[in-house]
C-alpha cells in the first residue's frame, strides 16, 4: 500500500500531504519517545504516535518514515505543521488509540499480501 | 527584600534548535540591553557554552548562572542551575556520558556550536544534544543537589517534553520547589489539578531560541541577596507566604 492509497482510504484526517506519495508503506510503527524512535523507526514505516511536536517531524525525516499518524485526537501544534510542510512529510490524524490506528494499517498491508 | 529581573532559560547556538546568532556575547549583550540582572544559558544536555557566557556576563556587569536544560530518560525537560562554573562543568561531564550517542544531522536539527571567549565558534558538538539521557526524573533532584545545584521542571504547560505532558502528573515524592510555566493564565488550572505546585515558586522564562525572544523585565524575583547564591537559595526555598 502506498501513502496515496492510505490517504485515499479516508480512514485518517489529512494534515499535510508530502512528497513521494507513491512510496510503499513497509509497516506500522508505534512509539512516543523520540529518542527511541530515532534509532528504531523502520524505513518507510507509518509512524503512529501521540507526540505532535516539531521534533516528531524531524525524527520522521531522519529515519525516512513514509508518514506520521497522530493518534488519540492529538493535533500538531503550529510549529509541527510548519515542519511537516518544510520537510514535506505526509501527516494525518485520528481519534483512534495508537494500537487501533496501527492495526488498521497492518490489516490493510496483510490484506495485500494475502 | 531585594529583587532580580531574570531569565533563567535561554538557548545558545550550542542547542541545535537555537539560532546561530545566539552566541554567548550576543545573548549577554541583549540581556543587558533589555535590563535583565540575571540570566542562565541552558542548552540541551550541555554546559559547554557556559564558560563564554560567564565571561561576557562579567564584562557586561550582569549575573549569569551556569546551567543546562536536561532531557531525562522520560523526555521530560528540567532546568538545572549550578553555583559555580566548575560544578556545572563537572555535571556536564557526567551528563555527556549518559547521553544517547546519536550523531547530529545538521541539515535536520541544526548546528551545535561551542563558542570561545572571543565570541567565535571554536568547535562543534558531534552527538545530537536534544536526545534523552539515561538520567531518570526520579533521581534528578538528588543528583543535581549532589553538584550543589538546583532543578526545576521546564515549561510545565507545554504539550511536549514537560513533566505534566510526559509523566501525566507530579510524582508524589518530588522535591522541586520552583516550576516554570509559559502562560501565567494557565496557572490556576495547573495548580488546581496539581496541588503540589502550591509550594512552588513559579518562574516565567523565555526559553528563547532567538535573540529577540529573550525576556523583557517586569516580573522580578524576590531574593535575600543579589547574587548567584541568593538566587539559588530562592529556588530551593519555594514560594514565600
Amino acid at each position: 500500500m502506498t501513502i496515496r492509497e492510505l490517504i485515499d482510504t479516508g480512514e485518517f484526517e489529512i494534515i499535510h500531504v508530502g512528497e513521494r506519495t507513491d512510496r510503499s508503506i513497509t509497516k506500522p510503527f508505534c512509539c512516543d519517545l523520540l529518542s527511541i524512535a530515532m534509532g528504531k523507526a523502520p524505513e518507510g514505516c507509518a509512524w503512529v504516535t501521540v507526540m505532535g511536536n516539531m521534533n516528531t517531524l524531524a525524527v520522521a525525516s531522519l529515519t525516512d518514515a513514509a508518514c506520521v499518524i497522530l493518534a488519540e485526537g492529538v493535533a500538531p501544534d503550529e510549529a509541527a505543521k510548519q515542519k511537516a510542510i518544510e520537510q514535506n512529510i505526509t501527516v494525518m490524524k485520528t481519534g483512534l488509540p495508537i494500537f487501533e490506528a496501527a492495526l488498521l494499517i497492518e490489516k490493510r498491508l496483510s490484506h495485500e499480501d494475502a | 527584600m531585594k529583587t532580580l529581573e531574570y531569565d533563567l532559560h535561554i538557548h545558545s547556538c550550542l542547542s541545535p534548535c537555537g539560532d546561530d546568532d545566539m552566541t554567548p556575547g550576543n545573548i549577554v549583550g541583549m540581556a543587558a540591553l533589555k535590563g535583565l540582572e540575571v540570566i542562565a544559558v541552558t542548552d540541551h544536555n550541555s554546559c559547554k557554552n557556559c564558560p563564554a557566557v560567564l565571561h561576557f556576563a562579567e564584562k557586561f556587569g550582569i549575573l549569569a548562572i551556569p546551567g543546562m536544560e536536561l532531557c531525562t530518560s522520560e523526555e521530560v525537560h528540567a532546568v538545572c542551575l549550578f553555583p559555580t562554573l566548575s560544578k556545572a562543568m563537572e555535571f556536564d561531564g557526567y551528563v555527556e556520558k549518559k547521553l544517547i550517542p546519536f550523531p547530529n544531522n545538521v541539515g535536520i536539527f541544526g548546528n551545535q556550536f561551542i563558542y570561545n571567549k572571543e565570541d567565535e565558534a571554536a568547535g562543534t558538538f558531534e552527538n545530537l544534544l536534544i536526545n534523552s539521557t539515561e538520567i531518570s526524573f526520579d533521581g534528578l533532584w538528588d543528583l543535581v543537589r549532589s553538584f550543589g545545584g538546583v532543578m526545576f521542571p521546564a515549561h510545565l504547560d507545554k504539550n511536549a517534553n514537560s513533566l505534566l505532558s510526559n509523566l501525566g502528573f507530579v510524582p508524589p515524592d518530588s522535591r522541586f520547589m520552583a516550576a516554570e510555566i509559559r502562560n501565567l493564565n494557565s496557572l490556576p488550572e495547573l495548580v488546581r489539578k496539581n496541588p503540589y505546585l502550591e509550594r512552588c515558586l513559579i518562574l516565567q522564562n523565555s526559553d528563547a531560541h532567538q535573540l529577540g525572544d529573550i525576556k523583557e523585565p517586569g516580573l522580578p524575583l524576590e531574593v535575600e541577596e543579589k547574587s548567584v547564591e541568593g538566587l539559588i537559595a530562592a529556588l530551593l526555598k519555594g514560594r514565600s507566604e
